[in-house]
């Protein structure tokens, strides 16, 4: 029986799994989500790209709102640059491994330009610029049609790796989860270095941070260059599932959704961006299999379908800010901790 | 120089909309330091209850205003209540989040009850154009310009002379200072968000009629608000009239003229774009208070 969590190394205190159950699980986990793929119907596999796509996305955010603590409403912007970005790249025949990359760098730049403005802004005024900086790139987008092929979208070829052609969902799925992984892992990391440790300070006070020697407006830079890294190449997978890519793909409401999934998940943690994004992926598509089965009793309920998905969207954000600040990644902490030292769970 | 006198008569009446929602969003800011970002969804609930209130029950235009200004309080003091309270103290991300969340929900409720298709709003001033010197106007832009411009001043007396009015301002500028001086701040916070409930509701009311119609898109004007609160500076609500006409009559002119260089859409992202600029330049805007924190 456990009684207690006793680290008797410094390895083992700095252990990104800490406890050897939590390391099987793990393995238990990533074994079972490349199974995944042999059982599911497209329909599912679809929802898991999607999903996993989501994970990137906010995860990157995370690192620029939850752990430095910089507001961006101006994420589905940068998800636009990497999508057309590969679709440019993509339609002129750039392969994968070149095109998916490129589209985090185009969009880690355009993430730069629009972080500049934060060396004098702070809160509120910085989501007001990144809000801007929506409606700017949607506009370049609209009407720079020589690349983007303005309103009409542009079409991406699938993706080859190898001299693979990763043409449906269950072929993606080996190229989109793996991706995802492997940024987690990144993002995980990332956090126990120095350059992660100083955006952790300017998120708690910038002013110590300055003090302390960390070099507050490159390292928002820098947070924000490594956010819209990973907001890009998540919409560059985007780009590569969805086939057809047009402005209207990346409404403002894309970026409150990836906002709403790190607020439910939880600001600052790795988990929770990816709590949060499967939450929000999941949400739609199960008020989907509701409404279907109730709509045999309830005709009038698959005309009301897009007003409920918005309302419980907007009604769960409202709840997990009211009642569970700290998201789903805490609510999963407090569980597993009870668990963990059961029956002696003070 | 007629095409111009016309596109910026235009931007003055949008402008003087877009100054009595800005009106709205700076007294919920300077009062208890929120962005509200369900401004825009305050209209909309605003326009479709007037609309359903005079379509459907077929109530006389005065008190049906009254009715609508009466359910803008009610929803605004619930939200206060029941949503926002509890976030005092929060990160701002927090609350920026929450006010976006309300905003969903509020837009779902009224897809729900009235669907997506624009509503055919009654025409509230009648439509015939007036000659305005060498310019005809239509008669609904100078009346609307007109109750906008009455409301305005009708605010401004209340903020200066009226008990509430002058305690609202107290805590705006201390909130310590008011309490300690037999202030409920809590009280001004509901007020706060009643008054900025009834002025999006007025906004949302004229802006139907103008339109001569209702739809989900009249939402897209509480964004509009924040270029206009950032010009006229976020804590002054001088600033936030004169914003929303400067950028009324900016829209206007760069839609008109810039539109056919660029083929379209230049209206909606010039107030974004002079917001960035001005962000960069001036963030504290023409008449805010300088206190930008800098590291």
């Amino acid at each position: 029986m456990l009684c207690g969590e006793f680290h008797t190394t410094y390895a083992g205190d700095m252990a990104i799994f800490e406890t050897r159950r939590g390391r099987r699980a793990l393995v238990v986990f990533v074994v079972a989500l490349f199974a995944f793929p042999l059982v599911a119907t497209s329909y599912w596999l679809d929802v898991a790209n999607r999903a996993a796509i989501a994970v990137i996305a906010a995860m990157g955010l995370n690192i620029l709102t939850g752990y430095t603590g910089q507001i961006s409403l101006g994420n589905a912007a940068f998800l636009a640059v990497g999508a057309y970005t590969t679709a440019f790249l993509g339609s002129h025949g750039a392969p994968f491994v070149v095109a998916c990359p490129a589209s985090g760098i185009v969009a880690a730049l355009a993430g730069m330009v629009f972080g500049i403005p934060s060396l004098r802004l702070k809160g509120l005024y910085l989501a007001m610029a990144t809000l801007a900086a929506h409606f700017i790139v949607e506009f370049t987008i609209t009407h720079w049609e020589v690349v983007t092929g303005g309103v009409s979208g542009s079409s991406v070829p699938s993706p080859r790796l190898f001299g693979y052609d990763f043409a449906d969902d269950r072929r993606l799925f080996f190229l989109i989860v793996p991706a995802c992984i492997a940024h987690l892992w990144f993002a995980k990391n990332l956090f126990r270095t120095r350059v992660g440790k100083a955006f952790v300070a300017i998120r708690d006070q910038d002013i110590s941070a300055e003090v302390m020697g960390v070099t507050v407006f490159r390292h928002k830079l820098l947070s924000f260059a490594v956010s819209s890294f990973y907001i890009g190449v998540a919409g560059s997978l985007l780009a590569y599932q969805a086939r057809i890519i047009s402005p209207e793909s990346f409404p403002l409401a894309l970026a409150i959704d990836y906002l709403g999934m790190i607020i439910i998940g939880g600001l600052g943690s790795v988990l929770g961006s990816v709590l949060g994004a499967v939450f929000l992926t999941l949400l739609p598509e199960v008020l989907r299999l509701l409404t279907g089965a109730l709509s045999s009793g309830f005709p009038q309920l698959v005309q009301l379908f897009s007003p409920l998905k918005l309302g419980v969207f907007g009604l769960t954000i409202v709840l997990f800010l009211v009642f569970e600040p700290e998201g789903l990644a805490d609510l999963w902490r407090r569980i597993r901790n009870w668990f963990r030292l059961y029956p002696f769970s003070y | 120089m007629e095409f111009f006198l016309q596109l910026t008569i235009n931007g003055v009446v949008v402008g003087s909309i877009y100054s009595l929602v800005a009106l709205g969003f700076v007294i919920i800011y300077k009062s208890s330091g929120i962005l509200n970002f369900a401004q825009g969804e305050f209209l909309l609930f605003g326009a479709y209850v007037f609309l359903a209130i005079v379509v459907y029950a077929n109530v006389p235009m005065i008190p049906a205003v009254l009715l609508t200004f009466a359910f803008a309080t009610l929803l605004g003091l619930l939200l206060e209540r029941a949503v926002l309270r509890p976030l005092i103290g929060e990160p701002i991300i927090s609350v920026i989040m929450v006010t976006l969340g309300l905003s969903s929900v509020l837009r779902a409720i009224v897809q729900a009850v009235w669907g997506t298709d624009t509503r055919p709003m009654p025409a509230v001033f009648s439509l015939e154009p007036i000659q305005l010197g060498p310019l005809p106007v239509a008669r609904g832009y100078l009346y609307s310009a007109a109750s906008v411009a009455v409301l305005l001043v009708l605010l401004t007396l209340f903020f200066k002379y009226a008990r509430p009015g002058i305690a609202m301002r107290a805590t705006a500028a201390s909130q310590q200072v008011a309490l300690s001086m037999g202030i409920s701040v809590r009280r001004i916070f509901a007020l706060s968000w009643s008054i900025a409930a009834v002025v999006s509701a007025a906004g949302g009311v004229l802006l139907g009629t103008m339109r001569g119609g209702v739809d989900g898109s009249l939402a897209v004007l509480g964004l509009k608000v924040l270029p206009v609160v950032i010009v006229g500076g976020l804590d002054s609500v001088g600033g936030a009239i004169l914003g929303g006409l400067l950028v009324g009559v900016l829209e206007n002119l760069a839609g008109g003229y810039l539109d056919p260089v660029f083929g379209g859409g230049v209206k909606e992202v010039a107030p974004f774009v002079a917001l960035v600029l001005i962000l960069m330049v001036r963030p504290y805007g023409l008449f805010g208070k300088v206190r930008i924190e800098r590291v």
